[in-house]
């Protein structure tokens, strides 16, 4: 079980109506490389992984969730007093009719969240490689819609999400070290 | 403290353009390799950032610091390699 608290992980600020960063962020919210998979993909694999890292998917599992608050944010504050005109403008009319304003977990390009987007091999290395290849995407996508914002409110929260990835990939990384150590193997040289 | 690290975090390669590619060349490609490839396990004693800047900046750890910016935007990406 979880214990909310109720504040974001990082202040959200945007400075500037721009409903079309709305836009790029929801391939953050509802993408392959987004949050949402990212926090289902390690809560589900650590049932199935070794006991000395399963605490580890545990934690960055619950910091994706904190992510996905902050992007929600985000595309909150951007939409939320957009006129159905300025969504247009954005590129966000067919999110308008389907959904007026609510969030939904949509890629950039409209396409809605599948459960494909997240793996489950089994193996630990196999998942943990596909847990650092997810958490480098994941840094990529930040740096190319950093790229693509003019608001430096908006960056500023996103640089520090982007500076999270580059730590969970990290601790990943050493979860392979960990899981691939010999110290128990009694070898006599 | 970016200059004492061993590695570079940013790095840039200029992609091939020949006289029958509609756009103009974009110049150079700037791709991020940052600190986590470097590291292995993470060492013991290293120095960390006083909490109240490790809340801002995403990491206790000064040497997983990896600011980033637009390298294509102007006045940007001069501190790269
Ligand atoms: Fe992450």
């Amino acid at each position: 079980m979880w214990t909310y608290e109720k504040k974001l992980q990082y202040p959200v600020k945007v400075s500037t109506c721009n409903p079309t960063l709305a836009k790029y962020l929801m391939e953050q919210y509802g993408g392959a490389d987004g949050e949402l998979a990212a926090a289902l993909r390690y809560m589900n694999q650590r049932y199935t992984i070794p006991g000395k890292v399963i605490g580890l998917l545990n934690d960055i599992a619950t910091e994706e969730f904190a992510h996905l608050e902050m992007i929600a944010t985000m595309i909150y504050k951007l939409t939320k007093d957009a006129t159905p005109q300025q969504l247009r403008d954005a590129g966000l009319a067919e999110h308008y009719v389907s959904h007026d304003s609510a969030l939904f977990y949509n890629n950039a390009a409209g396409v809605p969240f599948t459960a494909a987007y997240i793996q489950a091999k089994g193996d630990p290395i196999a998942d943990l490689y596909e847990d650092i290849a997810a958490e480098e995407k994941a840094r990529a996508t930040y740096q190319w819609i950093i790229d693509m914002s003019d608001d430096p409110d908006l960056n500023d929260s996103l640089r520090f999400l982007r500076e999270r990835e580059v730590v969970h990939s990290q601790r990943f990384r050493e979860a392979v070290e960990i899981l691939k150590d010999e110290r128990d193997q009694k070898k006599v040289f | 403290m970016k200059s004492q690290q061993p590695f570079t975090s940013a790095k840039s390669y200029v992609p091939p353009h020949s006289p029958f590619d509609p756009c103009p060349p974009i110049g150079r490609k700037y791709y991020s390799t940052p600190p986590n490839l470097y590291l292995g396990f993470q060492p013991s004693d290293l120095p960390q950032f006083s909490p109240a800047d490790a809340l801002r900046k995403g990491t206790l750890w000064k040497v997983f610091y990896d600011y980033y910016d637009n390298p294509y935007r102007k006045g940007a990406g001069k501190s790269r390699d």
